[in-house]
């Protein structure tokens, strides 16, 4: 449910706190090899798209999200110790350790999945749409993804079905302005992104990600469109603070860029334009601490999580109709002693 | 409707597809041409009339959008029958097939589930092209998490598609172009055998011919032939290919001592590999002749009618096979 107003920047505020704590705790577990590999997207610097949007869906509205989306799913309720743990590959993660962060979803909280094919998720919330239209649920579906995607032919037979079909549909770019170490004006010729949705008849709104509230009255706004069946896309513009994934250092990138570029902080605005306010230092910083110690004892709680045992490598390949493969070992000890392996 | 009556593999599909919407209200069929133009090859026609086109919907060219949205409104709630208007069509929609469909249940431990219905044809025989005339099913059956019907009959085209509308995982279901106008007997309420049995459809003694799809109807006439020279070869029809049963399989094979894999697909990587591979394992100590794959040849299908027919396997060549392999 959407905070009352005055309220609100406070509530996003703990967001995004709460997003960053969690992305700089993934980084650290990284380090201390404690995570499942290493292709971890970490979403510092695009706090303000997943807070914005995050905050103005409602409680059963769907989404998918590229593979950079902790941020996100943290926004619409994941808990960060169950996302902690599926990231370090744990049992008690959402996904029983066997998806991790690229593959991490939580049906209760609408989260269908994140998806580690560029644009892969995205016709999946032109079919939630359908569903929605069809059992006649009040509910929109929203596509996360990254300024690579934009490049990506599904993303664009996705948008021709979702306005065709006028469907309870938003897609969101999360214009971070890289792609790995392709910059935007390197990927696309035309960068008013916009204006192809709107060829397709989608609404379609820019936002600067910096301004979480200007992010979170654009998400409103086109929410509230797509849950009449007119479908809209949204850009949120923002920095990659970091490297692409954990191991790497963008040498693509000069330092002047970097540090312009980590100076478009949206914590940072919206702290000033909070203390601008009425708020007082001592407030914020409670929020900060209290946002650490809760990713803290997330990791701790990854940390700790049992891994999975090796008998689930087989669970869940199908529904419970079917029997799970044949271990390999044991067909063979069934083929070389004279039995028949199904 | 109860009683066996005789229909087409293309009137059956159609009638399982209508009872089960009938059944299901969470059924809808999404695809190219399914609506007002009736499938491609006609399947679908009418039931945008008796189900509305809520049910029924037609789609832009967007194979990927297609199955990709089948995915997300089975994840939601429905259950998609999407189509594909042939088999060779899938490259465009196979990340959304093997990378998502596939591997939702899994990737997610087990939150839920993908059901919904692929259904797509293949096959030569109407001289359409090295793009519209392939056998392309080893592609899903090389994806763990796809399950995979062929049927060869009138009863199992709706038998078959019946069940793949009750299960709880992504089915690819391939019917085969030459089989449309094909009559055989129907009983709505008999199907031949569960779902992921194979059935032994001739029985024999000296040689065991597995096969599946149209491949069966060939095994069967190779058989007839053989017959008239005192051979007597026992057809087998998988049926589904995922699962894949090798029991039944197994079960002929220890009898007779010889097998042949039958299929229409071109030979290298196919599933008639598998097949063959499986029979050697299982059925080592019984086999007095090598396992012999009588397939598709390795080249694109070419659409001149001679030279396509000769790019497939045919009842005498099975039948030259089989006589080949005997003392
Ligand atoms: C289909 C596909 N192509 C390429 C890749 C490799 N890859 C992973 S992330 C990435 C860049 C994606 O950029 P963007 O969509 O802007 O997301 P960001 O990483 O910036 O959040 C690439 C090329 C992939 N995972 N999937
Ligand atoms: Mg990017």
């Amino acid at each position: 449910m959407p905070a009352p107003t005055d309220r609100l920047p406070f509530e996003l505020y703990r967001t995004m706190c709460r997003i960053r704590a969690f992305e700089e705790r993934v980084g650290e577990l990284f380090v201390r090899q404690e995570t499942a590999g290493s292709m971890l997207h970490l979403s510092i610097g695009e706090e303000g798209a997943a807070a914005g949007i995050g905050s103005a869906m409602r409680a059963g509205d769907s989404f998918t999200t590229h593979h950079r989306g902790h941020g996100i799913f943290l926004a619409r309720g994941g808990q960060p110790d169950r996302m902690m743990a599926e990231i370090a590959g744990k049992r008690t993660g959402y996904c029983r350790g066997k998806g991790g962060s690229m593959h991490i979803a939580d049906m209760g909280l609408g989260h269908l999945g994140a998806n580690a094919i560029v644009g892969g998720g995205i016709p999946a919330v032109v079919g939630a749409g359908l569903s929605y239209r069809r059992l006649k649920k009040d509910a929109v579906s929203v596509a996360f993804f990254g300024d690579g995607a934009m490049q990506q032919g599904i993303l664009y037979e996705s948008m021709n079905m979702a306005a065709l079909w006028r469907l309870p549909v938003l897609f969101v770019c999360i214009n971070n302005q890289y792609g790995m170490g392709t910059r935007i004006d390197r990927a696309s010729a035309n960068l008013a992104w916009d204006l192809r949705a709107r060829s397709f008849g989608l609404e379609a709104e820019n936002a600067d990600g910096v301004d979480v509230m200007e992010v979170r009255g654009a998400a409103e706004r086109l929410l509230a469109a797509a849950r009449e069946g007119r479908p809209g896309f949204l850009a949120v513009s923002c920095y990659r603070f970091y490297g692409h994934a954990r191991m790497d250092k963008s040498p693509y990138r000069t330092p002047e860029e970097e540090e312009e570029g980590r100076a478009r902080d949206p914590i940072a605005r919206l702290r000033a334009d909070l203390l601008a306010g009425d708020a007082r230092e001592a407030e914020l910083d409670t929020i900060v601490e209290a946002a650490g110690r809760e990713m803290d004892a997330a990791v701790d709680f990854a940390v700790a999580a049992p891994r999975p045992e090796p008998g689930e490598l087989f669970e869940d390949v199908y529904g419970p109709d079917q029997p799970a493969p044949l271990p390999v070992r044991r067909r063979i000890e069934t083929i070389l002693g004279g039995g028949v392996a199904r | 409707m109860t009683g066996m009556s005789e229909t087409t593999y293309r009137d059956a599909l159609r009638q399982a597809l209508d009872d089960a919407m009938g059944a299901d209200s969470t059924i809808v069929v999404l695809g190219e041409e399914v609506g007002r133009y009736g499938g491609a090859y006609g399947v679908t026609k009418g039931l945008i009339e008796r189900h509305g086109a809520d049910r029924v919907i037609d789609a832009p060219i967007s194979e990927a959008a297609i199955v990709g949205a089948a995915v997300g409104a089975a994840m939601t709630g429905l259950r998609p029958v999407a189509e594909l208007m042939y088999v060779d069509f899938l490259g465009l929609a196979m990340d959304q097939l093997a990378n998502q469909a596939a591997k939702i249940r899994y990737m997610f431990g087990g939150q839920v589930g993908v059901p919904m219905v692929l259904r797509t044809q293949g096959g030569t025989g109407r001289s359409a092209g090295a793009q519209h005339s392939q056998s392309l099913e080893a592609w899903s059956v090389h994806t763990p998490g796809l399950r995979v019907a062929m049927p060869a009959t009138v009863s199992d085209a709706y038998h078959l598609l019946r069940h793949a509308l009750t299960l709880p995982d992504p089915v690819v279901f391939i019917e085969h172009k030459a089989l449309y106008t094909r009559k055989g007997g129907l009983d709505p309420a008999a199907p031949d055998a569960p779902w992921g049995r194979a059935v032994v459809r001739r029985p024999g003694r000296n040689v065991t011919l597995v096969a599946y799809s149209r491949m069966v109807h060939s095994a069967l006439e190779a058989a007839a032939a053989l017959a008239e020279a005192g051979i007597e070869a026992e057809v087998i029809d998988l049926r589904t290919l995922n699962p894949l049963d090798m029991e039944t399989v197994a079960a002929s094979v220890t009898r007779t001592g010889r097998a042949v894999v039958v299929s229409e697909a071109c030979l290298t990587g196919g599933v008639a590999a598998e097949i063959a591979a499986r029979i050697q394992e299982d059925c080592f100590d019984w086999l007095e002749e090598p396992v012999i794959r009588v397939a598709g040849e390795d080249v694109p299908i070419p659409v001149s009618p001679g030279l396509e027919a000769a790019s497939i396997p045919g009842a005498p060549l099975i039948a030259d096979a089989v006589r080949m392999m005997l003392p």
